[in-house]
């Protein structure tokens, strides 16, 4: 079975990010950049799925502009086999994204499809769910455990919702979306960062793959949070509890 | 415009945040008719469209889909669903709740549809413009749908609080029908099987709803140490929240988890104990209306939100602080 992984590249998770001024969007250029946290415990499921002997080969897919392929290579390093580079140097949506990952699903022929549950720059959440719905596929979103069962060509994921964990049975093949605790992605080697050089990495265009890339949502607008204006600090909580019960009077 | 809102029933009852897409539905247009879609089987999905037809005035119809399939909220016969009802209905506008049903949902339905969702929405501005959190809520994105109908929507429920005297005072019976489900089928209907829901019961109000919510942090220690936040929570009358960083140490499980990542909740009184106030936390807590934070080091960014502030050992404010708190009537 081969996997296919889908990994985003983003600003790191630790850069404290800025708007720019003109409120066009978020300062990317001399930023940090990373793969999305999400993505690198997608590609670390992945991998563990191959090296327990049920798949034989990882894909990763990137896709943007020509840095991507730095992201591609950090999958690659960390022991994906192959890469592909859908180049697209406008905003891509998740409708766009999940349009082109399905044309590369009807090419690569996966038999499972991991990604991020989100991306911690638009956090979306969306693109998971809507390939699973363009390749009528069933889904496990937000996994925090996996289970496959080749036998059965089944999955059994356990999925973090609301009130608990769900734990679903998806037959193969199927997408899944990770959430933070599946697992903890590895550190690329020296050595994995070497040979990652010499991996392949395959690139397309949306018009290679006939998908036409449309826009129907538009940023008119980015702005910073309101600041919650400065508290008080106190000393004792015989002035916390005064405070909340004639201040706040919310006791 | 005609708005469908695709709501989540619990025991015989709409649950509180569909209440909230309603009120979300309410805002994006004075024309506005809005029919709430509820799905299940057996008595308690009659029980829950009766009690979704009075749930708030502004509801002009509710449909209902009776059928096994919908038991477990699966998302691949629920998107058919909402296709299926949105085709035959003409819906403008989709609406559903951003908890862990809708966000799994309505994505697949726009991708049904050929359409873009607008997930998480915090504000809506226009009938097709809205505002909607975007780096961790570190920057807030405004964004206009340009695509064709139907506008697909999740919504932060705590964004959209329901004015219980305006619910309470209009009796309002929207009229309830059924689903005609006899062009139901589709192909990936049956290629995932519930299995179980692993959950905490607990007598405390859900954290998402609650007007007081008491959290703890890393700085608790222990999963023991942990019960004097779920003491202090018990005499307020509210619910318990947690860190990623408690929740990973295994102090409590992770569906108490505040933050980006976990629920967002917005009370009126936020108290977090031992919390060092880490950006994805914040995230999910920063409109509550009042925040105390008590921690022992004097830099946690967590008192540069909090509204009041105490430096102390949490060892021995919770403490008195149960002590000396008057009784919840």
């Amino acid at each position: 079975m081969k996997i296919m992984v889908a990994i985003k590249r983003v600003v790191d998770y630790a850069v404290k990010i800025r708007v720019k001024p003109d409120k066009s969007g978020v300062e990317t250029q001399n930023v940090k950049m990373s793969m999305n946290p999400f993505c690198e415990i997608a590609l670390e499921e992945a991998l563990r799925i191959k090296e327990s002997g049920i798949a034989s080969e990882v894909v990763a897919v990137s896709m943007g502009p020509s840095h991507c392929i730095d992201t591609i290579r950090t999958g690659l390093a960390m022991g994906a086999d192959r890469g592909i580079h859908v180049e697209y140097l406008n905003a891509l949506y998740p409708l766009s994204v999940a349009k082109l990952l399905k044309a590369l699903v009807d090419v690569e022929k996966p038999g499972l499809l991991i990604l991020g549950k989100q991306a911690i720059d638009d956090d979306c959440n969306q693109t998971g769910q809507m390939i699973a719905g363009l390749l009528k596929w069933p889904q496990g979103t937000f996994a925090s455990k996996v289970v496959l069962d080749m036998e059965k060509q089944s999955a059994i994921v356990d999925r973090e919702v609301d009130g608990g964990i769900e734990t679903l049975c998806l037959d193969l093949p199927a997408v899944i979306t990770t959430d933070l605790r599946l697992n903890q992605p590895r550190y690329a080697t020296l050595p994995n960062i070497m040979k990652a050089k010499s991996k392949a990495i395959k690139k397309y265009t949306p018009q290679d793959l006939n998908v036409d890339i449309r826009r129907d949502l538009e940023v008119v607008h980015v702005t910073e949070p309101p600041k919650r204006k400065a508290g008080v600090m106190l000393s004792s909580v015989n002035e916390l509890i005064d405070k909340l019960k004639n201040e706040a009077r919310i006791i | 415009i005609s708005t469908l809102v695709v709501a989540e029933h619990e025991g015989g009852c709409i649950k509180a945040s569909s209440v909230n897409a309603v009120e979300a539905a309410k805002l994006l247009g004075h024309d506005n008719s809005i029919t709430v879609l509820l799905a299940g089987s057996g008595p308690s999905l009659e029980r829950a469209a009766s009690s979704a037809s009075s749930c708030h005035p502004s509801v002009s119809k509710v449909l209902v889909a009776h059928s096994d399939r919908f038991t477990h909220s699966l998302a691949e016969p629920w998107a058919r669903l909402i296709q299926l009802v949105q085709q035959s209905g003409g819906y403008s506008h989709v609406v559903a709740a951003s908890g862990s049903f809708g966000k799994n949902i309505v994505p697949r339905a726009a991708a049904l549809l050929d359409v873009s969702p607008v997930t998480d929405v915090t504000q809506i501005s226009e009938p097709l413009q809205f505002v909607r959190p975007i780096y961790a809520g570190n920057a807030l994105c405004t964004v206009r749908y340009t695509g064709a109908e139907p506008c697909l929507l999740t919504i932060r429920s705590t964004s959209f609080p329901v004015d219980l005297q305006e619910t309470g005072s209009k009796s309002n019976d929207a009229p309830i029908s059924r689903v005609d489900l006899s062009t139901f089928e589709e192909e990936s209907i049956g290629k995932s099987r519930y299995m179980k829901l692993t959950s905490q019961d607990t007598e405390r109000p859900d954290l998402g709803n609650a007007r007081v919510v008491v959290t703890g942090g890393r700085g608790l220690k222990s999963a023991e140490n942990f019960k004097m936040i779920e003491k202090l929570a018990e005499k307020l009358g509210g619910a318990v929240g947690a860190t990623r960083a408690a929740v990973d140490a295994g102090f409590v499980p992770n569906d108490l988890q505040v933050g980006q990542t976990g629920k967002i909740v917005a009370p009126e009184l936020y108290m977090a104990f031992g919390v060092s106030g880490a950006i994805q936390h914040i995230a999910g807590m920063r409109d509550s209306k009042v925040i105390v934070a008590v921690n022992k080091d004097s830099d946690a960014p967590i008192f540069q939100v909090a509204d009041y502030g105490l430096v102390g050992d949490l060892f021995e404010v919770i403490p008195e602080l149960i002590e000396k708190l008057p009784d919840k009537k």
